[in-house]
């Protein structure tokens, strides 16, 4: 019983541990690709002991314990425990996704084999959508309890928009769930594995790939980016629902931000791009198409995918941020159009397509 | 799921209920009510209804409370009642509702034969297993509704319009 | 499988629920937690389908969770477009003081 709820435990913390570092590495990428799409150098006046690292120092230490030690204003008629909440609810769904996206196939030690995933849960892909519906109440609760009309403003603009991508990003992973035929992320991910014509890995992509670009859109703007960030546009409604927040609260909701940024690129490489699935490497070491084969131990094989993992994740990450540098801003009619009538046809003539490929192909078969 | 984290569980649930029906803010209200639905999701999943719990999280606390808290904040209705239920009729009500709650629990509970240990075919709970039992038995139930989804659309957009 | 409580405690529990949302039904004035109080009673009556279901062993019981789950979200959404017409006209949210159609 208790080596299980170690074992549990320590998936879990994996999980998280690689989230919140790719989430501290996103935010230096956004500073300095951001300075360097826009031709100049970026943060890197801070440093200690005359080490700035290139602007490390300044993005992962300075700001940080400059947030923590901001005072933490409440405003006086605002209302307090709400205020309080609102930061949390925006943040805990967030980084409770983590607990169902898989890192790597198995590990086996000791005599026990570890499926690398934080919970193993048959139903997981609804797990995710259900977190992302519970996001949504960190910024309204936010946006209301701040007693800023421009609060509540960006809080309401925030939420509709939410709950309307919502929809198109369900209805995109039907898609996928129609193709692999199970809700769970670790067997969509293991799926992932086969090869096509004996040479191509059958990704997510090659499937799906409508779905994938309603997915990657619907998930930007599901975590309110540029060109999504009208909730916060910060030439409009001065900060949007997060006006009246300093201090470790701000810090929780920028940290929001950037976890559904990596939530969103983990999702789109479990789904779409193989998760942890190195090209050609099963569970024992590479199996080329040629025949040729290489024999690896386990232990190599799960750092391997890991490593492979992190890689994709990282480069989803940079994607969003070259996306939010890259592009102006929707108005709010234009995101709402593009919501319901866009995204949500598109992803219903894709779930159609779909269903009649999956139905002729089994009758085929 | 042991006998003291359903009492643990219970006792929360029955507090959050509590708060749903008794605090003055709706606002207040719509949170304990999400903090309910949420709850009475983790008793669902111990009685191994693992799509119903998360169903419940996606439509109930994820869609129809947001749906609430929209309306209150939109139309701004947080006043309180001015008058709120006090004295004699409080008293009615609450005595009146505490009997009604002792006389249907112990209803419930004579009424109800003690079942065996029930056997659970295997994907009890599952995806697959609602989906079968919806799509052959429960189908022509699965289109009225869809047809019930539509009617309430065009009813709340009717009714919600600006008239010119 | 995993042991669970006595199927009576579920009962017990969503009679309770039950209860606590009919008394939000009659106490409280304002129709905003009228409405939530009514959602707090389907919810007990799902805790009693999914534990009959279980106890029974049959999958019925879960897909009538799901046709209530689907009929209260069609409620709510016709219910709180009267409340925002009846807002837009003036009108007041206080359940009292709605009487236009009382004879």
């Amino acid at each position: 019983m208790t080596p299980d709820v170690a074992i549990a435990a320590a998936k879990v913390l994996f999980a998280l541990f690689l989230a919140l570092q790719v989430m501290g590495l996103g935010v230096f990428f956004e500073r300095k690709v951001s300075a360097l799409i826009q031709d100049r150098i970026g943060a890197n006046r801070a440093a200690i002991f005359g080490f700035a690292g290139l602007g490390l120092v300044n993005t992962l230490v300075a700001d940080p314990i400059k947030f923590l030690l901001k005072e933490d204003i409440t405003p006086a008629e605002a209302d307090r425990l709400l205020h309080f909440l609102a930061p949390c609810a925006s943040l805990v769904p967030a980084l409770a996704t983590f607990a169902v996206v898989p890192f790597g196939d198995v590990l086996e030690v000791g005599g026990r084999v570890i499926n690398l995933q934080g919970a193993e849960l048959s139903v997981g892909l609804l797990f995710v959508l259900a977190m992302a519906s519970l996001g949504v109440y960190g910024v309204v609760l936010g946006g209301w309890a701040s007693n800023n009309r421009w609060s509540l403003l960006g809080g309401i603009r925030g939420s509709a928009q939410m709950i309307s991508y919502e929809i198109a990003m369900g209805l995109a992973l039907i898609g996928v769930v129609l193709t692999y035929n199970t809700l769970d992320l670790q067997e969509i991910a293991r799926a992932q594995g086969r090869l096509v014509w004996g040479w191509l890995p059958a990704w997510g992509i090659l499937y799906q790939p409508l779905a994938f670009i309603i997915f990657l859109v619907a998930g930007v703007a599901e975590s309110k980016r540029i060109p999504f960030d009208l909730p916060e546009s910060e030439s409009e409604l001065v900060s949007g629902y997060f006006t009246e927040y300093s201090g470790a609260k701000h810090l929780m909701f920028m940290m929001s931000d950037f976890v559904e940024v990596v939530l969103v690129a983990a999702l789109v490489t479990t789904l779409f791009f193989g998760g942890w699935q190195v090209p050609y490497l099963g569970r024992d070491g590479f199996h080329f198409p040629g025949g040729a084969t290489l024999g690896l131990p386990s232990l190599a094989v799960v750092v391997l995918q890991v490593t492979a993992f992190a890689l994709k994740v990282i480069a989803f990450t940079w994607l969003q941020i070259v996306i939010r540098w890259t592009l102006p801003r929707f108005r709010y009619d234009q995101l709402m159009r593009l919501g319901w009538q866009g995204l949500l046809p598109l992803s219903l003539a894709n779930v159609m397509i779909s269903a009649l490929v999956v139905l002729l192909v089994e009758r085929g078969a | 799921m042991s006998a003291l984290i359903f009492l643990l569980l219970a006792a929360l649930v029955l507090a959050a209920a509590l708060t749903v029906v008794v605090h003055p803010s709706p606002v207040y209200s719509a949170c304990a009510l999400v903090v309910t639905l949420f709850l009475l999701s983790v008793f669902f999943v111990a009685l191994d209804a693992q799509l119903v719990a998360v169903l419940q999280v996606i439509v109930y606390a994820g869609a129809i409370v947001v749906l609430f808290l929209f309306v209150i904040m939109l139309l701004n209705l947080t006043q309180t009642e001015p008058r709120p239920t006090a004295g004699a009729p409080l008293v009615a009500v609450a005595v009146g509702g505490g009997v009604a709650v002792v006389a249907l629990v112990a209803t419930v509970l004579r009424r109800v034969a003690p079942p065996g240990t029930p056997v659970l075919p295997a994907g009890f709970g599952d995806t697959a297993a609602l989906g079968r039992r919806l799509f052959t038995a429960y189908l022509l139930p699965f289109e009225l509704t869809s047809v019930l989804l539509l009617v309430a659309i065009v009813g709340a957009v009717g009714l919600a319009k600006r008239r010119p | 499988m995993p042991p669970t409580a006595p199927l009576t405690w579920y009962l017990g529990l969503s009679a309770v629920l039950f209860a606590i949302g009919a008394i939000g039904v009659l106490i409280r004035r304002n129709v905003i937690v009228i409405f939530m109080a009514i959602e707090l009673m389907l919810n007990a009556v799902n805790l009693t389908f999914v534990a009959l279901a279980r106890s029974l062993g049959s999958m019925d019981g879960q897909v009538i969770v799901f046709f209530v789950m689907t009929v209260a979200a069609a409620e709510a959404a016709v219910g709180l477009a009267i409340i925002i017409a009846l807002f837009r006209n003036g009108e007041t949210m206080n359940a009292d003081e709605l009487v236009t159609l009382r004879w």
